[in-house]
């Protein structure tokens, strides 16, 4: 049975069940549930905690792995060269444009999409199925297939496609590296954001747009004044886990350009990971493994209090 | 959701496919790629219509050395996921039939572990795996990928066991049943279905993680992300080989997604769409 909200009312709220629970108790055994949600807790304490601790730790420490006479606290050295490095800002704003073209390009695309797979049309289903596909494709075959089959300069698909049509063809990675990963991202997850804003729309009352309807609002006035106010909170939600994930896109770099050409396309993720697994500075790393986690606890607050308005226990 | 009376625009139907060709259409030219020879699979103008072959298939399993990585994948991505669902269940459980004041806190603190991202804690993590000697093993992997959807697996049962009329596990406890009694005998049957779902988000998340597995795995517990990203090097580039290893990756958990994808929602969204 569901209320208007949402929620399941056969699972009545734990002051008022109290009495019966305690009946319950007498006759059945205690329920001690602390055995049961506690490893659960255990588990993810240590690990949120311990590589928290130990790269707060670290951020502060002269660390590098190649040299072990390097040695002692740093203070602030670390984060005071990291800041004083150009490679930081850059990544940073590799990291912003990257997460917010994605996110602009999804979140759109997939808005309208959902609204256009509402009107029913032949074929639906296998279209919807066929449409989220790309989402459960690993992240480095996607790179891979685009990179090469598609993306390649001589011999992909869109080479040819350019060439067809009388344009010169134009080298993706090495003119418009960021945008070519963009690019692919994009498709990556736009499945996604439409998969939920889709699942959001159906839970759209029949009689609101029915109201519409009759008051006379053509399709493109039912989406703009009737679905997408609807969809606001499941946007919010599809921004913040979009974000979330694509703060540390590292698999598609990695395949396609690592980082390159210069700095082009190193996102924080990947200026972590050749600071840590290139370079061995474990300490350079460290501090700006902290940024990073700085930036996602921003976004994670958001999403936090968003999903807790949701939560009836 | 129950199906609507819907009417049938043109330009939406067309649109609708439209954008459904361009976006299955990589997914398509992978899989037609590979049963292509190299040298067709690099033509330009590009082959639509050829003598499909198994060659390509034949030499990722022979010289590749295809299988190891896929069973890698198999085993991490299964025990990681099975591990997984025995420490979230109980305390799903708990948590959806016996709530505390507690409970809604926990939830939600579990939810915010699944935010700190995993380059922050990349250098930790890697010092640690090294000095227990477990770069490049399996068991590394599975701590890891266990730990991180231990919370999307709480918060998928959670809602799942929420919808289960708290009555029958209350009668098998009235009649005597211990909790464990109640967890195997009445739970898991009545909660397959959701248990089910889990699972399989679970296997799809595992199966495609490519952080850890490209910065912890070199060869011997590397899985198929690892072994699909060393066609990353331009002198392996064999396009038609390079598709047939990735399509081989990519259709087993296509498939699972095709099964999961109401569930996907629900889980990665933590119930805040419905």
């Amino acid at each position: 049975m569901r209320t208007t909200n949402g929620t399941i009312a056969a699972v009545p709220p734990p002051m008022r069940s109290g009495r019966m629970r305690a009946a319950l108790r007498g006759r059945g055994g205690a329920v001690a549930t602390l055995p049961l949600v506690g490893p659960a807790v255990v588990l993810l304490l240590i690990w949120s905690l311990v590589p928290l601790a130990m790269t707060l730790w670290f951020s502060f420490r002269r660390y590098n792995l190649l040299n072990p006479m390097i040695h002692g606290f740093a203070g602030w050295n670390n984060y005071r060269f990291l800041f004083e490095d150009p490679a930081l800002l850059s990544s940073l704003i590799v990291t912003v444009v990257l997460v917010g073209a994605v996110l602009a390009i999804t979140v759109g695309l997939g808005a309208v999409l959902a609204a256009v797979f509402e009107t029913g049309f032949p074929g639906r289903g296998i279209a919807r199925v066929l449409m989220i596909s790309p989402f459960f494709v690993m992240p480095t075959v996607s790179a891979l297939i685009w990179k090469n089959l598609l993306m390649n300069p001589v011999n992909g698909l869109f080479a040819w496609i350019l060439r067809s049509v009388g344009l010169p063809t134009f080298d993706w990675f090495a003119s418009a590296p960021l945008t070519s990963i963009i690019l692919i991202v994009s498709w990556e997850w736009l499945p996604f954001a439409f998969l939920i804003l889709m699942t959001s729309l159906q839970s759209l009352e029949e009689e609101v747009i029915e109201a519409a309807r009759l008051d006379g609002a053509g399709p493109v006035a039912m989406f703009r004044y009737i679905q997408v106010p609807h969809l606001g909170r499941s946007i919010s939600v599809v921004v913040m886990i979009e974000t979330i994930f694509l703060l540390g896109i590292f698999a598609e770099i990695y395949v396609t350009t690592a980082g390159g050409p210069g700095v082009a396309t190193t996102n924080l993720a990947f200026l972590i990971y050749q600071r840590a697994l290139l370079a061995f500075n474990v300490g350079s790393a460290s501090a700006a493994g902290v940024i990073s986690i700085v930036l996602a606890n921003v976004v994670a607050i958001f999403l936090i209090n968003t999903v807790a308005k949701r939560l009836d226990v | 959701m129950k199906p609507r009376d819907k009417q049938f625009h043109p330009v939406a139907a067309a649109v609708a496919w439209l954008a459904t060709l361009v976006m299955f259409f990589p997914i398509f030219w992978m899989v037609l790629a590979s049963f292509k020879t190299e040298t067709q699979a690099i033509e330009t103008p590009p082959v639509f219509i050829f003598h499909p072959t198994l060659q390509n298939y034949h030499d990722i399993f022979v010289r590749a050395d295809y299988p190891l990585f896929a069973w890698n994948s198999v085993v991490i991505s299964l025990v990681a996921t099975a591990i997984m669902l025995v420490v979230a269940v109980p305390a799903s459980f708990a948590m959806a039939f016996y709530p505390t004041k507690r409970t809604r806190g926990t939830l939600l603190w579990m939810l915010s572990t699944k935010m700190l991202p995993a380059v922050g804690v990349l250098v930790p993590i890697y010092l640690i795996a090294k000095d227990a000697g477990l770069l490049d093993s399996r068991i590394a992997l599975i701590l890891i990928y266990m730990l991180s959807n231990l919370p999307i697996g709480v918060w998928m049962l959670f809602t799942f066991f929420r919808e289960t009329p708290k009555a029958i596990i209350e009668q098998s406890r009235i009649d005597g049943a211990g909790v464990w009694d109640s967890i195997v005998h009445v739970l898991l049957p009545l909660g397959l279905p959701g248990i089910a779902s889990t699972a399989l988000l679970s296997i799809i998340l595992c199966w495609n993680e490519a952080f850890w597995s490209l910065n912890l795995s070199a060869h011997d517990a590397a899985p198929l992300t690892a072994f699909i990203a060393s066609f990353s090097a331009p002198e392996g580039l064999f396009w038609a080989k390079l598709s047939a290893a990735a399509t081989l990756a990519t259709v087993p958990i296509l498939l699972f997604g095709w099964f999961s994808q109401r569930q996907l929602v629900r889980g990665l969204t933590f119930g805040a769409v419905k």
